[in-house]
């Protein structure tokens, strides 16, 4: 190997735009909740009222910075690229993390639709090797694109023998 | 799961007939559950009148009806090994029957507790490499020790000559035939050096220690009332508070001292690791409980060669397989995968060698991970310590903690540098010949050596911190052991040529120097 620096590019496609709004709803979901818990914990009892206000303003103010850059900082991580060797995926937005796994160690392709997924017409495909570390999942990909990435992994993998573990 | 399918019984066409287990278990059952039952027992026989009898009545009609399900699991378990499955029909109500085809089978294990030994009989467990916890493999308690050992060859031997054995008869046909096997390791009393210092005796004392409190509970004895520890109490009383921590402390080490000793003796007398013709490793072990492992060769994707804060100081390590269907970490010594106990390091590094076919892999001089690794150490280790610093002196200053915690907790900033300093000089990967390896850790240094054939993807994790320090986790993922294995902080130059390396071509489309006008649409 020559000492010449080598770096891995980012796989070559984005997620659907779409995920942007997913992500929001869904992290805001959360955040309803947090705050919903604390409103009830406002109103229960009377010491410490100004903890408990203080409690409040600040999970509001850590919400809407968490829903303005998380969404945008994801959207412009999460990539995947699939190809005959091997899918790739990088996904995350602070801690971010590349995963390679090679075809031939492909144990299953599963896509999955959950609720808030299918209202933005959304899907996620999971990839999982035969190690329970190697999963590799793609959030936000719009159905059709799924759909053509499971069609293309099922045939490939199916054409790779070994029980590749 | 397609390993094990509980399904209703399809009969394969070869008629091998069911079989039960030993019939010397109808007398382990009783025997065992009053032996677990014994704190009620007691409480029943000699504190019989007392206000808390309704209670052991309970106990009792448990305890029988707990000997009854024993003694029926007997009548409703039965067996049979065909030449291509092994099938386990059980239940009363609810018959299940487990169907394992024999190319399956990844370890065979043999457990005797003295009961078992007593009567020789023995404990066969068919691990099939199912990771989740329910249900790991399939249990035949239990089997005369003759036929457990004829089975462990009979299921994992893929050897042409081992053909399947006709046990029409219900008893062994052939007689175990003896094969020569080299032997990689074998107890010897030096090894007893590192026992003090194996820890194992920690969760000893922790469990004795609660069960003289519930057997205590259970009797209603006031611990406090009884003599010898009343006397120590007043004795730790009298003396200044400093002294009695001193004493505490030294009288604590002492114990668990003894009882790591006590407890790997247990585990380990006798201990023989040996490479068995059919390309197995068969490990054998313990003192009052013996147990032995086999495992599959071509189930191994690497060893770990790991060294507790403690036996290190020592020159101490123990090795560990990494074997897909095994567990490793907590449990790693029941779940099988222990290859040497704690003994001297060059023993070990040999042992692992040879199990690894190749010795560079323990040898070579690893690759350090830099200046940048370095600074992370030390940051993690010193910031996590001034939390904790901050933390006591807000405590002290607005919660009315006493003041002596802050000064007193200054000392683990040196301590955090040593550790972080340690940590750091851990961290190293290299690739010798066929093998991965990968190490890191202070209290716990391990020292993982991978087959590349083994590893089946990576990942490359990198904090916000991580990416301005230009450094990254690498992760190797694999079908066995903990299933990833890290290289921390690496260059991220270094992890890519690394990773390309190890797993040729992988990486190679995704390289920006000669992919980057690639695209696979």
């Amino acid at each position: 190997m020559t000492a010449e620096p080598v770096a891995l590019r980012a796989p070559a496609h984005r997620v659907s735009r779409r995920a942007i709004v997913y992500w929001t709803v869904r992290a805001a979901i959360g955040w309803l909740v947090l705050a919903g818990a604390e409103v009830v914990w406002l109103i229960g009892a009377g010491s410490l009222v100004p903890l408990r206000l203080v409690a409040l303003v600040a999970t509001g103010v850590l919400a809407v910075l968490h829903l303005m850059v998380m969404p945008q900082w994801r959207y412009r991580v999460h990539r995947w690229e699939s190809t005959d060797q091997a899918v790739y995926t990088q996904t995350g937005w602070f801690t971010q993390e590349r995963r390679i796994a090679p075809i031939s160690r492909i144990q299953t392709v599963d896509s999955e639709f959950g609720v808030l997924e299918r209202l933005f017409g959304l899907a996620n495909v999971t990839v999982t090797t035969a190690s329970a570390a190697g999963p590799i999942k793609v959030h936000g990909l719009d159905k059709d694109t799924a759909s053509q990435l499971v069609a293309q992994l099922t045939s490939t993998t199916a054409a790779t023998p070994g029980d590749a573990t | 799961m397609t390993e094990v399918a509980a399904s209703s019984a399809e009969m394969p066409p070869a008629e091998v007939p069911w079989r039960r287990l030993s019939a010397r278990m109808l007398a382990v059952h009783p025997v065992r559950e009053v032996l677990r039952a014994w704190p009620v027992l007691i409480g029943v026989l000699f504190l019989g009148a007392r206000s808390d009898v309704g209670g052991g009545v309970t106990g009792l009609i448990a305890l029988g009806a707990v000997i009854v399900v024993g003694l029926l699991r007997w009548f409703t378990t039965t067996y049979r090994v065909s030449a291509e499955q092994v099938q386990v029909r059980r239940g009363l109500l609810r018959r299940e029957t487990l169907t394992v085809p024999r190319d399956r089978v990844r370890t065979v294990d043999i457990t005797a507790s003295p009961l078992h030994r007593l009567l020789g009989l023995a404990l066969l467990t068919i691990g099939t490499g199912r990771t989740d916890r329910r249900n790991d493999g399939v249990k035949l308690d239990a089997l005369t020790a003759d036929e457990a050992a004829r089975l462990r060859v009979e299921l994992l031997d893929r050897s042409p000559l081992a053909a399947p054995v006709d046990d029409a008869a219900g008893a062994p046909a052939v007689p175990l035939v003896v094969r020569p096997e080299t032997v990689l390791a074998a107890f010897r009393a030096e090894w007893l050096r590192y026992a003090p210092f194996s820890l194992s005796g920690i969760v000893t004392v922790a469990i004795t220690i609660g069960f003289l409190f519930r057997m205590a509970n259970e009797a209603n004895i006031r611990l406090s009332q009884f003599g010898p520890v009343r006397q120590a109490g007043a004795q730790l009383s009298r003396t200044a508070i400093w002294l009695a921590a001193v004493e505490v402390a030294i009288a604590f080490v002492v114990v668990v001292a003894i009882f790591s000793t006590v407890a790997y003796v247990v585990a380990y007398w006798g201990f023989r690791l040996s490479r068995q013709p059919g390309g197995t490793l068969y490990i054998v072990r313990g003192l009052l409980t013996r147990r032995s492992i086999t495992l599959e060769e071509r189930r191994l994707r690497g060893a770990e060669v790991s060294e507790p804060l403690l036996v290190r100081a020592v020159g101490g390590a123990r090795a560990v397989a990494v074997a897909t269907g095994l567990r490793v970490g907590r449990g790693a010594e029941r779940g099988g995968s222990l290859l040497v106990p704690p003994a001297p390091r060059a023993e070990v590094e040999q042992v692992a060698g040879a199990v690894l076919g190749d010795a560079a892999p323990v040898r070579v001089a690893l690759v350090r991970h830099g200046p940048r690794a370095r600074q992370r150490r030390y940051t993690r280790a010193l910031l996590g310590t001034v939390a904790l610093i901050a933390v006591l002196a807000a405590l002290w200053r607005w919660a009315r903690w006493p003041a002596w915690p802050v000064p007193a907790s200054l000392v683990l900033l040196p301590v955090a540098a040593l550790l972080a300093e340690d940590r750091f000089r851990s961290l190293g990967h290299a690739l010798a010949g066929q093998v991965l390896v990968v190490r890191q850790g202070s209290l716990v240094r391990r020292r993982v050596m991978l087959v590349r054939e083994g590893v089946i993807g990576w990942n490359l994790r990198q904090s916000l911190f991580q990416r301005r320090a230009g450094v990254v986790t690498l992760e190797a993922t694999t079908a066995g052991g903990r299933q990833r294995y890290a290289a921390l902080d690496v260059p991220v130059d270094v992890a890519v040529r690394l990773a390309d390396e190890a797993v040729p071509g992988l990486l190679t489309p995704f390289l920006a120097d000669y992919g980057s006008d690639r695209s696979s649409d």
